[in-house]
């Protein structure tokens, strides 16, 4: 029987990464994020996991891709101020190929910026963030009821693809609270990692299955000696400067996603098809603006929404169909941020229609009525 | 030549190594795998970690599970395999510069869970892999490619940071007396509870080419010459121990419990069971 709950975003992510298998959680308090670490340090020992508070951002993704390594599967969590830090180890876990589960509950900043207020100004740095090139997967939860889903979500793209994923929330979406149905235990969707199934002294750690372009994992105390590096290496795990094996790796580790691009896209949409105009937003600005959409339809104003469910990778083509199929006049996008998602939404619509970027930069959560207000100013 | 039993714990197929001839590495290196194998460890289930430079390239080599992290970072991607599993034998080897300088907050971290680690730091007084920058070790005077008139800033001693920190076994040996290396870190393995064996190496390219120490056995020479061993030092005044490396068992207690037991209490104390 699914059973239901009210709780706040930031623990139905716990909650649902728990139920997705994981086992083991490092990190270091940050508002708004910090519920995510004391619901793990509660709940995994319960669950037979780990928990371990480390002494700064940077130790946390650390032994989180540790714990990884050894074999559970990991999460660490943080907000804007520590997601910057973290970015020296995501890109050690996309480059090593460490499935892991990253959270950041956005606030404003830049720096220090706002604790206790919303922002969606990582959008870009989620995708960019880390030097180098690299296949970012990243969602955004608009309500208590996704925070749970996608991070279970999360966690099997993660042990799928070898690779960190992201639950790019917010302040809004992590401390509201709602009702949510929780799913019975096995009815969870549940990825584990593939095993390598040769012999020990026949394993090459990184040489990839040709159907996928995924490699084998081990974990550190199964039998199999790897090593794990930072370098860029060759099937072998050892770092290379050879110009066809760096090719060959770096290829694989943006190939091995964009494969199966189709099968990590997620958006959400909603009367569109015979809408002339079409809001297209995501995370907690989905809320107020779906409330618009709805309230406009019933005066008879012809408007649809599209939500990006995955800000990254971004449903372009999906979006852009709806466009060009829909005959879409105007596409209106509120960010709180300086327009770091309208950039990709405009680069895909290509002139094809007039788009309209809305931004908030004050640490409030647009109101209905101001997206109400946008739309009527150009129906 | 390696001693015949290690040699199984090497990963020949990655050789030749990138160290410069006569680098004192190596004879940690041959120390650490001495130890394992003396004390039948096994490969499957031993893990080294390391940080980045000249030492923290030695797990490459190794035949276990092997972990080379990034630059200061190897001691809390260990605590999270160590936390992960604590069945597992860490180690984790690091340089001056991973460990007191861009990893010093993970190294007091680590001393104060008293996790099941054992870290071997190899001080070279110098940042050897990329041209000889002062590090935090770097003696006041010496000269480096970043304190080109004498470092003016007063050194770390490693050993006294890790006691104060909280470690349960530290200890320090140096090149010049691999057999002393060998049983330290044979200790600090099987010491249940955080470790720090620290091992007073050299780099004659960067370091003493600009010190008057240019050639390796000059420097074998200056580690013989200066060494004191414990219990000899602790009759010493402090006038006479300047300059003087002081070696061997430094710090020992066995009756802080080891971080990942305290968290199996932890586990209990919640009504859950592992895995």
């Amino acid at each position: 029987m699914p059973r239901a709950e009210f709780w706040q975003g930031n623990k139905a992510i716990a909650m649902g990464g728990i139920d997705a298998g994981c086992r083991f959680f490092a990190g270091y308090p940050i508002t708004p994020s910090t519920e995510i670490a004391e619901v793990m340090a509660e709940e995994l020992p319960r669950n037979g996991g780990k928990f371990i508070q480390m002494e700064d951002e940077i130790g946390g993704i650390a032994a989180a891709i540790g714990g990884s390594i050894a074999g559970l599967k990991s999460m660490t969590g943080t907000s804007g101020p520590g997601f910057s830090l973290k970015q020296e180890l995501l890109g050690y876990a996309y480059i090593a190929e460490i499935p892991l589960v990253c959270v950041d509950v956005q606030r404003g900043g830049p720096s220090t910026g706002l604790p206790t207020k919303v922002s969606q100004g990582d959008v870009m740095q989620a995708r960019w963030g880390t030097h180098g090139d690299h296949a970012t997967i990243a969602y955004s939860p608009s309500s208590v009821q996704e925070c749970y889903d996608l991070s279970v979500r999360a966690f099997n793209m993660a042990e799928r693809f070898r690779q960190p994923v992201l639950i790019m929330t917010d302040e809004v979406i992590g401390h509201m609270r709602e009702r949510i149905e929780i799913p019975e235990a096995s009815s969870i969707e549940r990825v584990v990692r593939k095993k390598p199934k040769c012999p020990p002294n026949e394993f090459i750690p990184y040489l990839a299955d040709k159907e996928d372009d995924i490699p084998p994992m081990a974990a550190f105390g199964d039998g199999y000696h790897w090593h794990v590096t930072g370098l860029t290496t060759n099937d072998w795990g050892f770092p290379t400067n050879n110009s066809e094996e760096i090719d060959k790796k770096i290829s694989r580790i943006l190939r091995k996603v964009d494969r199966f691009r189709d099968d990590v896209v997620a958006y959400s949409a909603e009367t569109y098809e015979d809408a002339e105009i079409l809001v297209v937003s995501y995370g907690c600005v989905a809320r107020s603006a779906l409330r618009a959409v709805r309230e406009l339809r019933k005066r008879g104003v012809r408007v649809g929404h599209f939500r990006p469910i995955t800000i990254w990778p971004f449903a372009g083509d999906e979006l852009e169909r709806i466009v060009n199929d829909h005959g879409i006049k105007h596409v209106i996008v509120p960010e709180l941020n300086m327009g770091q998602m309208f950039l990709e939404i405009d680069r895909v619509i290509h002139g094809r229609a007039e788009t309209h970027l809305k931004t908030l930069l004050n640490g409030e959560l647009f109101k209905p009525a101001q997206i109400m207000s946008y739309i009527e100013e150009v129906a | 030549m390696p001693r015949e039993d290690v040699m199984t714990w090497l990963r020949t197929q990655f050789m030749p190594h990138i160290w410069c001839p006569g680098c004192g590495h190596g004879i940690i290196m041959h120390a650490i795998l001495r130890a394992l194998s003396s004390l039948d460890k096994d490969p499957d289930k031993t893990v080294i970690s390391s940080g980045i430079g000249c030492s923290s390239r030695m797990p490459g080599y190794i035949n276990s599970c092997t972990l080379h992290t990034a630059h200061g970072r190897s001691l809390a991607f260990a605590t999270g395999v160590k936390l992960a599993n604590p069945e597992l034998t860490v180690l984790d080897v690091m340089g001056d510069g991973d460990c007191s300088a861009i990893g010093g907050n993970h190294f007091i971290h680590a001393c104060r869970r008293n996790i099941g680690v054992c870290a071997i730091v190899m001080n070279n007084n110098i940042y050897g892999m990329i041209g000889g920058q002062a590090s935090p070790t770097t003696p006041v005077g010496a000269i480096a490619s970043t304190a080109p008139y004498g470092a003016i800033d007063p050194p770390f001693d490693i050993c006294s940071l890790a006691i104060g920190a909280g470690a349960t076994f530290v200890a320090r040996a140096t090149i010049a007396a691999p057999q002393m290396c060998e049983t330290l870190i044979k200790k600090g393995i099987q010491h249940d509870g955080f470790s720090v064996i620290e091992i007073m190496t050299h780099c004659h390219t960067q370091f003493g080419r600009k010190n008057k120490r240019s050639r390796p056995l000059e420097n074998f020479n200056f580690f013989k010459d200066h060494s004191v061993v414990k219990s000899k030092a602790d009759g010493m005044t402090p006038e006479e121990l300047e300059g003087k490396i002081v070696v061997g068992e430094l710090f020992y207690d066995d009756k802080t419990v080891e971080y990942t037991k305290n968290y199996e209490q932890v586990i209990d104390r919640a009504g859950g069971s592992v895995r």
